[in-house]
């Protein structure tokens, strides 16, 4: 098995499921909980002497960017500024998802639409679309529609091939099946097409989501100071190191345990024959 | 016990034939691999295509069943020529084909569900049908609790609910092991003679061949053609462990093997 | 926003979008959106200049240092977490975070530890490419036969033999894929990293032309970008193919 995805053949899988999105929910059932811990302990203490060092005068300690944290937590300020950065993050995986599904299964289905759609989002997909960022001010300012658009421009690419992938690669005994209880094609899709891609399909959102993470920070960072991204960028500017810190290892957090939560979700609920070993 | 004679038997009358094969041809690009077959199945028995591997009697099955177009050549079906599959014929897999997110009850009435039967009808002709290959109780299992040989009872009790005449069973055994085989097979003769329906069966077992079945056709290789066809004389009011030990059925296998030995290297 | 699109092979239907790129251009409806000619005509003036001649050699330089650190490191992580149960249950843990980690959050981090210049890039490029190749490798190491380090053994190879000779090779089809997914990572990070710095390279030309409203210059530089990258996987891609021919028989 390669532990990776091949994304320049319209043939091969766009992110393998058992690559690197699987391995993340491994965390939470192969290794031992007692190894995990030590792991996390010993990079925790790693990170304690540096700061104690220090190797930076912007180098907070660990305990003291844990303070932080809790601080932050209480006061509010994280939530109000999870509540701005996680709405677009929503929206715009929403929109990839309901655009890519829909997508991905016209090309799967059609030669003619893949033909002329694959191609675009192979390029899109391998591209730096970080790059554009800086367009979308000219168009849609600073507000919540440009951060939507900064995560779909990363999340739909990945979303939209997995779709099609998964489409194109539908079991074909279970297609000839239903064709031999003279299943119509409309039924084809619905009903065996559809469920049969649905993992892939999942997995391609849960990608999405990973790349729309980066995306809205990013645009946080680089056009509308809101949300997490403008926890960070402020505290940097009063040198609230520590506080900023914890910021950054929120957004860390939040995105490895919401990723990790939907693959759990995936393995146990869209995967059942998975489940065994 | 009855003596077996094996022989070149004469085409029956046609309307006493459910399936009728006529000059049926099918050519991959260059590859030849069916040439001219010409067959009929008779209603109501169980007639086995037995040849070598790769000798293309999965794809005469599949032409049969119009899940592929021959390059030329006619299949009817009560007469009435084939140009897709139908409801009076039902399709067992070899890889069973049963959908993973599904139940063993959605699975066996996914045929009726396709015909937008009723979910309360499809479900109680599913429950006898589930009931009737052995797997009452396991109807809100999934497809991956069940071991391999109870996964194809799932395929056959499928094939069964649509209350097709004529049934096609493309190597149904090749994916379970060998216990769960000679079992199967008894229970599939049980069921023979209880839905009196027309079994199209494909093998590439010797003994499977002789032991369920009242005609098999033997295919010869690429390019395939009837060779042979034999009816095995084995009294079937017999227990299975006295038909396995039964001299006619024993010299029937030998017979086959002796005729397909040299297409073996 | 989908109208790029370059060489790549057997993707003629580029040339469909191209075309379309050139009539939304012409017709002056949207003023991001210049003809896909005149970005092809600024596009030669541009590479002639020295401002593009440094931006790229600076912005290769970033890349390639990053890249060759994340190879290097990459690879040994990956062979150590295959090989060594108690490295794999150190490291698998951030390496599983880290490879999916919105890791452009990071980077304010890394500017103030290392300064707004080209090695926060570096250290970039070197973050967003290094996990997917431990992962890779370590996928790779562990799928090597048993039998084949036993027959390596049982021939008397040395262990630097054992690994030079047998493993790495064994390995060798997922460490390119590890390479080449890096690779469009790393593409991915000396963007992310120069825009966020903002005063180097590529970063620094986005930045000058977004705010100049030189959109002919703008689309130019994303098209030479993109072209990049796509060449780059390409070739790591020709690689892999030929590496594959041996690979399939294992």
């Amino acid at each position: 098995m390669m532990a990776s995805s091949q994304v320049n053949g319209p043939a091969r899988a766009v992110h393998s499921p058992a690559g690197w999105g699987l391995s993340l929910g491994r965390l939470f059932t192969q290794h031992p909980i007692a190894s995990r811990l030590v792991s996390l302990g010993l990079f925790f203490l790693i990170w304690e002497i540096a700061g104690r060092v220090p190797i930076s005068y912007a180098f907070p300690t660990f305990l003291e960017t844990l303070s932080a944290f809790v601080t932050m937590l209480f006061d509010g300020s994280l939530f109000a500024a999870y509540g701005s950065t996680l709405q677009p993050l929503i929206i715009g995986i929403a929109i990839s998802g309901a655009v890519g599904v829909a997508l991905g299964i016209v090309m799967g289905l059609s030669r003619t639409a893949e033909w002329l759609v694959a191609p675009l989002f192979i390029v899109l997909q391998s591209a730096p679309m970080a790059a554009l960022i800086p367009l979308i001010t000219f168009v849609y300012g600073i507000g919540l529609a440009a951060k939507t658009l900064a995560v779909i421009m990363l999340a739909l690419p990945v979303v939209v091939l997995n779709g099609y992938k998964a489409v194109r690669n539908a079991n074909p005994s279970l297609v000839a099946m239903c064709y031999s209880f003279q299943g119509t094609k409309l039924q084809q899709i619905a009903k065996i097409i559809i469920p049969d891609a649905s993992p892939v399909i999942f997995a391609g959102l849960r990608l999405g989501l990973a790349a729309g993470f980066i995306g809205v920070i990013l645009a946080e960072l680089l056009i509308t100071p809101t949300g997490i991204g403008d926890l960070i960028t402020y505290h940097r500017s009063v040198a609230n190191y520590a506080e900023m810190y914890a910021a950054v290892v929120s957004i860390i957090l939040v995105s490895t345990l919401t990723l990790a939560a939907l693959e759990a979700f995936e393995v146990r609920v869209l995967r059942p024959e998975k489940r065994r070993g | 016990m009855t003596s077996s004679t094996a022989s070149i038997h004469a085409l029956p009358r046609a309307e006493s034939a459910a399936v009728e094969v006529r000059s049926i041809c099918k050519n991959y690009k260059e590859v030849e691999a069916l040439r001219s077959i010409d067959l009929d199945f008779p209603r109501g028995k169980l007639t086995t295509l037995l040849g070598p591997s790769g000798c293309g009697k999965t794809t005469l099955l599949k032409i049969i069943a119009g899940l592929v177009e021959p390059t030329s050549g006619e299949v009817r079906v009560n007469g009435k020529p084939v140009t897709g599959p139908g409801p009076e014929r039902a399709f067992v897999f070899q890889d069973f084909a049963l959908m993973p997110w599904a139940t063993v009850m959605r699975n066996v009435a996914f045929g009726l569900e396709l015909k937008g039967m009723g979910k309360a009808e499809r479900q109680s002709i599913a429950r006898h049908y589930i009931a009737e290959v052995g797997l009452t109780g396991f109807e809100d299992k999934y497809p991956h609790e069940l071991s391999g040989g109870m996964r194809q009872r799932v395929g056959l009790a499928r094939a069964f609910a649509v209350n097709a005449e004529v049934l096609l069973l493309d190597e149904p055994f090749s994916a379970v092991d060998e216990q769960n085989r000679r079992k199967f097979q008894e229970d599939l003769l049980r069921l023979v003679e209880k839905e009196r329906k027309t079994f199209i069966f494909v093998t590439h077992s010797i003994e499977e061949a002789v032991y369920v079945s009242d005609r098999i056709v033997l295919l010869s290789r690429r390019p395939s053609r009837v060779s042979q066809i034999i009816e095995p004389k084995v009294d079937r009011t017999a227990s299975p462990d006295a038909i396995r030990r039964d001299q006619g059925y024993l010299d029937t296998v030998e017979e086959i093997w002796q005729g397909l030995k040299h297409y073996v290297d | 926003m989908t109208l790029y699109g370059y060489r790549v092979p057997m993707m003629a239907s580029l040339l469909v979008w191209c075309g379309i790129w050139e009539l939304v251009g012409q017709s002056g409806l949207m003023f991001l959106v210049p003809p896909l000619s005149a970005v092809l005509v600024a596009g030669y003036a541009m590479v002639q200049t020295g401002t593009w001649q440094a931006a790229a050699m600076i912005t290769l330089h970033s890349f390639a240092v990053g890249m060759a650190l994340a190879v290097v490191v990459g690879i040994s992580l990956g062979v150590l977490m295959g090989r060594f149960k108690a490295v794999d249950e150190l490291f698998s843990i951030w390496v599983n975070i880290f490879v999916s980690a919105p890791l452009s959050a990071l980077v304010p981090v890394l500017m103030i530890l290392f300064g707004m210049g080209e090695t926060t890039v570096i250290v970039t490029v070197f973050l967003f490419a290094v996990w997917i190749i431990v992962l890779d490798t370590r996928a790779g190491i562990q799928h090597v036969p048993k039998s084949l380090i036993e027959m390596g053994r049982s021939y008397g190879a040395s262990t630097f033999a054992l690994y030079g000779k047998i493993v790495l090779l064994a390995a060798l089809p997922e460490i390119l894929a590890g390479i080449r997914l890096g690779l469009v990572r790393g593409v991915k990070g000396v963007v992310i990293g120069q825009l966020l710095v903002a005063i180097i390279g590529y970063g620094e030309l986005f930045e000058l032309y977004s705010r100049s409203f030189d959109m002919e210059n703008f689309w130019a530089l994303t098209i030479i970008l993109f072209a990049a990258a796509m060449l780059m996987s390409a070739a790591i891609e020709y690689i892999e193919k030929k590496v594959d021919y041996y690979a399939g028989v294992r």
